[in-house]
C-alpha cells in the first residue's frame, strides 16, 4: 500500500509539472503575436530605459499595464500589449503629452484575480502613475478594489463586467457585458438575421452569462424567439454535440455563441461534421477566431459577430495601424482587444492634456485630474469616432457588425 | 542539580512557532523601515493562505497517509461560506474584526462539515481510489458552486441552480451569489498579523493532534491498518478526525483567501484540481509529515514566480525547471547521500570540537 501511495504522489507531481509546462505553451494557439511575446516585452523594457536616460526621475508619465501574458487568455494581453507600445511610440514620437514622454511597463496576470493584484503591485513598484488593465474581467474587478484604495487611476481597455467600472477612477474603453448583450439582441431583431434562436453559452465565465442574461432580458421585446438555452463550462469545452443537436431539434436558424473564440472554433467544426448550417452571430470574444491554428476558415464563413474593430475597414487610422502592427508583429491581424488598447493610450494622452497635468504631480492628484479630464474628451479612435465617457465610467460609441467573407472581417453596414 | 530539558518533539515545536514569529517580527520592521515593495506587501496574505493549506494537507498526506487530491474543495467551501456570511452582515456589523472573527468560524466550520460529509464515503477506499475519489469531489464542490444562485429580498432568500433570472426576486433584492460570476465586493478584512496569528493557531492544532493520544492513533493506522484495529483503535472515527480537522484548516485558508480580494469565482485555477495538486507539492517539497518543511516550501513555491517577473515570459518556464531540481535536490537518493556526506560531516566536526 505504500508502495502504490508513493506512486501516487510521484505521478500528482509529474501532473503538476506537466500543467505548469503546459501554462507556458498554451500560447501557441495563437500562432503570430505570441511569438514575439518575449521581444516585444524586451522591447518594451529597451525603449522605457532609452527614455528614462534621455531625462531626470520625472519627466515620463509611467503607465503600468496588467494583463495575461501567458496560458490561455495571453492572446488578449499580447494585443492589448503591442497595441500600447505602437500608440505610445506613435506619441512619444510625436513630442510626447504636454511634452513629456510616456512609458509603460506590462506585467502578466494569468487571467487570475489574486496574480493581477500582485501584477498591480509590481507596476506599482516601478512607479506607475496610472493603470491600462485588467485586460480580463474577474482580475480587473480585484484590480479596482486596490487602485480604490490607492486612488490611482485605471483605464481598462476590456474589461467588459459591470463591476470594472464600480468605483469613480475606473472607466473603460470596452462595451460592458449588458450592453453587448442587449446591442446584439437589438441587431438581430432589427435586422431580421433569425425567427428562433438558439444561445450557446459557457455557464463558468462571467463574460458569457452576463451576455446571456442582458441577450435573454433584450430578446423579450424583439421580434425572435429563443428556443433553445444550452450551457457549458470550462471543464468540458470540448465537445458540443449535444448543444448543437438540441439547437438543431428546436429548429433554430441562427445561433448566438456569447463565447471566446477557442470554444466557437469547435462549435463551428461540429456543427459543419453533423450538417447543421444556421447562422452563427458572435459578440466581441469571437474575435480571434481566424488565428486560431490548425481551424479550417472556410468553417467561419458567414459568421457574424458585433465588434466594435473590424482589421480590414478602410479609414485612414485603422489602416495605419493595422500596416504598423503587422510590420512589427510577423503579419500578425491585430484583434479588439489590441484596438481598445490603443484607444485607451490616446484616451490617457487626450485626458492628460485637458488635465494640464505633469508627472511631479502626485498618483492622487493625477486621479483627481484625470476622473475629471475623461468627463470632458472625446476622441475620434479605432473603436469609433467621437468617443465620449460618462461618470460611470462608460464609453458611449456605436457597435459595429461584421461578417467573415472570405477570410476576412467585411462590416456590414 | 536537575536540570531542565526540553523534550525532543517540544523543541522541534518551538522552533516552527518561532520560525513563525520570527519572520512576522522580521516583516514588521522591514515594513515599518519602508524598505518592503509594494509587491511583496501584497504577498504578504497569500503567503499565509498558502502556508496554512500546507499544513492543513500534511495532516491529511503526512499524518493520516491518506492521498488527498481534493483539497481545493473545501478550501472552496469555507471560502464562499464565509464571503457570503461577509456580504449578508456587512451592513449590520460594522466592527471588521468581529465580523471576519465570526466568518473565519463560519468557514472552517462549513469546511469541516464538508469534511465529514465526504469523508464518510471516501475514507474507506485506500491509496489510488481514495486520491481519486476525493479528486472527483472537488471538482463536484466547485462545478456546484458555479451553478448556484442566491439572492435576497425583504421575503428573506432565493436559491436557483438555473440561472439568476430564475431567482423570482422582488426588484430591489440582491444577488449575493451569482452563479459563475461568483461574489463580488466582499469587504477587503484579511490583513497579515491576522494571517499570521491564523497560521500559528492552525500549527498549534495540527503539532498538538499529532503529539496527542489521538495523534498516536492516527499514525497507527497510517503505519499498519491491521496492526492498529487489533489493539482496538477505532479505525473510522480517528481517520474520520483528522480528515475533517484537514478540511477545516483549509476551509480557514479559503476565508483567508475571499477576504484578500474582493472577487471570489470558482475558476479550476483557484479552487480545481489545479490547486489541489499545487497544494500537494507544497507538502511534497517541505517532506510529508514535516510541517515546517510545508511552510517553507509554500512560502518558496509561491514567492518564485512572483520574484522571476524580471525574466518576462521565460519565469515561468523557470519555475518549473526549478521545481524539478528542488524535487531532486530533497528526494532523489544520491542527492540525500551527497547532502549526507556534506553535513553531516560538519555536524560529526562541531561534536568533536564540543566533546575537546
Amino acid at each position: 500500500m505504500r508502495k502504490s501511495f508513493k506512486k501516487a504522489v510521484s505521478l500528482a507531481v509529474a501532473a503538476m509539472m506537466t500543467l505548469t509546462m503546459a501554462a507556458c505553451g498554451s500560447p501557441s494557439t495563437s500562432n503570430d503575436p505570441t511569438q514575439n511575446a518575449g521581444t516585444t516585452a524586451a522591447g518594451a523594457t529597451e525603449n522605457s530605459g532609452t527614455t528614462a536616460a534621455g531625462g531626470t526621475e520625472k519627466s515620463t508619465f509611467k503607465i503600468g499595464i496588467i494583463g495575461p501574458l501567458t496560458g490561455d487568455a495571453a492572446i488578449y494581453g499580447e494585443n492589448v500589449v503591442n497595441a500600447a507600445q505602437i500608440a505610445v511610440d506613435e506619441i512619444n514620437a510625436a513630442g510626447g503629452v504636454n511634452g513629456f514622454m510616456l512609458e509603460i511597463n506590462a506585467q502578466d496576470d494569468e487571467h487570475d484575480a489574486e496574480k493581477s493584484v500582485n501584477a498591480y503591485n509590481s507596476v506599482k513598484d516601478w512607479g506607475a502613475q496610472m493603470i491600462l488593465g485588467s485586460v480580463t474581467s474577474v482580475p480587473c474587478i480585484a484590480v479596482t478594489e486596490k487602485t480604490k484604495a490607492d486612488n490611482m487611476f485605471q483605464l481598462t481597455p476590456s474589461g467588459s463586467a459591470v463591476e470594472c467600472a464600480k468605483y469613480a477612477n475606473n472607466f473603460r474603453v470596452c462595451f460592458s457585458d449588458p450592453d453587448q448583450g442587449a446591442a446584439s439582441a437589438r441587431y438581430i431583431g432589427e435586422n431580421n438575421l433569425g425567427t428562433k434562436v438558439a444561445v450557446i453559452y459557457d455557464s463558468s465565465t462571467v463574460y458569457s452569462t452576463g451576455i446571456y442574461e442582458s441577450f435573454v432580458q433584450g430578446a423579450a421585446n424583439q421580434k425572435f424567439e429563443i428556443v433553445a438555452a444550452e450551457a457549458f463550462t470550462a471543464d468540458n469545452a470540448t465537445d458540443f454535440s449535444v448543444q448543437l443537436q438540441k439547437a438543431k431539434d428546436s429548429g433554430a436558424d441562427l445561433v448566438f455563441l456569447p463565447i471566446y473564440y477557442q470554444a466557437a472554433s469547435l462549435i463551428l467544426a461540429q456543427a459543419n461534421s453533423m450538417g447543421y448550417a444556421p447562422v452563427f452571430f458572435g459578440v466581441d470574444g469571437m474575435d480571434g477566431i481566424l488565428s486560431v491554428e490548425n481551424f479550417d476558415k472556410s468553417l467561419a464563413e458567414g459568421v457574424m459577430l458585433l465588434t466594435p474593430f473590424a482589421a480590414d475597414a478602410k479609414d485612414d487610422l485603422t489602416v495605419k495601424f493595422v500596416t504598423t502592427y503587422q510590420q512589427r508583429h510577423n503579419n500578425a491581424i491585430p484583434n479588439q482587444f489590441a484596438a481598445d488598447a490603443y484607444d485607451g493610450v490616446y484616451a490617457l494622452k487626450a485626458a492628460l492634456e485637458k488635465a494640464g497635468a505633469t508627472p511631479d504631480m502626485s498618483v492622487s492628484d493625477l486621479c483627481e485630474a484625470l476622473k475629471k479630464a475623461m468627463l470632458e474628451i472625446s476622441i475620434d479612435g479605432l473603436t469609433g469616432a467621437g468617443i465620449t465617457w460618462n461618470e460611470a465610467g462608460e464609453p458611449n460609441k456605436e457597435p459595429k457588425a461584421v461578417k467573415i467573407v472570405d477570410g476576412v472581417y467585411v462590416s456590414m453596414d | 542539580m536537575k536540570k531542565f530539558k526540553l523534550s525532543k518533539t517540544l523543541k522541534s515545536s518551538l522552533l516552527t512557532y518561532g520560525l513563525v514569529i520570527f519572520a512576522y517580527v522580521l516583516m514588521q520592521i522591514l515594513i515599518s523601515g519602508g524598505h518592503v515593495s509594494s509587491l511583496m506587501q501584497g504577498l504578504l496574505v497569500p503567503l499565509c493562505v498558502y502556508a496554512i493549506l500546507a499544513v492543513s494537507l500534511n495532516l491529511t498526506v503526512g499524518i493520516l497517509g491518506e492521498l488527498s487530491l481534493g483539497h481545493a474543495g473545501f478550501m472552496c467551501v469555507g471560502a464562499f461560506a464565509s464571503a457570503f456570511f461577509s456580504k449578508c452582515v456587512q451592513d449590520s456589523i460594522e466592527n471588521s474584526f468581529i465580523r471576519f472573527t465570526l466568518a473565519i468560524m463560519i468557514g472552517a466550520l462549513a469546511a469541516g462539515a464538508a469534511g465529514i460529509i465526504i469523508g464518510i464515503p471516501v475514507l474507506r477506499l485506500k491509496g489510488d481510489y481514495l486520491a481519486i475519489v476525493t479528486l472527483a469531489f472537488g471538482e463536484i464542490i466547485k462545478n456546484l458552486v458555479n451553478i448556484l444562485y442566491v439572492g435576497k429580498d425583504e421575503s428573506g432568500f432565493h436559491i436557483s441552480f438555473k440561472s439568476s433570472l430564475d431567482l423570482n426576486m422582488s426588484p430591489n433584492g440582491v444577488q449575493i451569489i451569482k452563479g459563475a460570476q461568483g461574489i463580488t465586493g466582499t469587504p477587503n478584512d484579511s490583513t497579515f498579523t491576522i494571517g499570521i496569528v491564523l497560521l500559528l493557531i492552525t500549527l498549534f492544532i495540527v503539532l498538538n493532534l499529532i503529539h496527542s493520544r489521538d495523534g498516536r492513533a492516527i499514525m497507527a493506522i497510517r503505519d499498519n491498518v491491521i496492526a492498529a484495529e487489533s489493539v482496538g483503535i477505532n479505525i473510522t472515527k480517528y481517520k474520520l478526525m483528522a480528515f475533517s480537522v484537514s478540511a477545516a484548516l483549509a476551509g480557514v485558508a479559503g476565508v483567508l483567501y475571499a477576504h484578500n480580494i474582493s472577487t471570489l469565482t470558482a475558476l479550476p485555477k483557484n479552487f480545481g484540481y489545479n490547486m489541489s495538486i499545487l497544494i500537494l507539492v507544497f507538502v511534497v517539497l517541505g517532506g510529508i509529515g514535516n510541517i515546517r518543511g510545508s511552510i517553507i516550501s509554500a512560502v518558496v513555491l509561491t514567492l518564485l514566480p512572483e520574484l522571476l517577473r524580471g525574466l518576462n515570459n521565460y519565469r515561468m518556464l523557470i519555475y518549473a525547471v526549478v521545481l524539478i531540481v528542488m524535487m531532486l535536490f530533497n528526494w532523489a537518493p544520491a542527492c540525500i547521500g551527497w547532502r549526507e556526506k556534506i553535513f553531516g560531516g560538519l555536524r560529526k566536526k562541531k561534536n568533536t570540537k564540543e566533546a575537546a
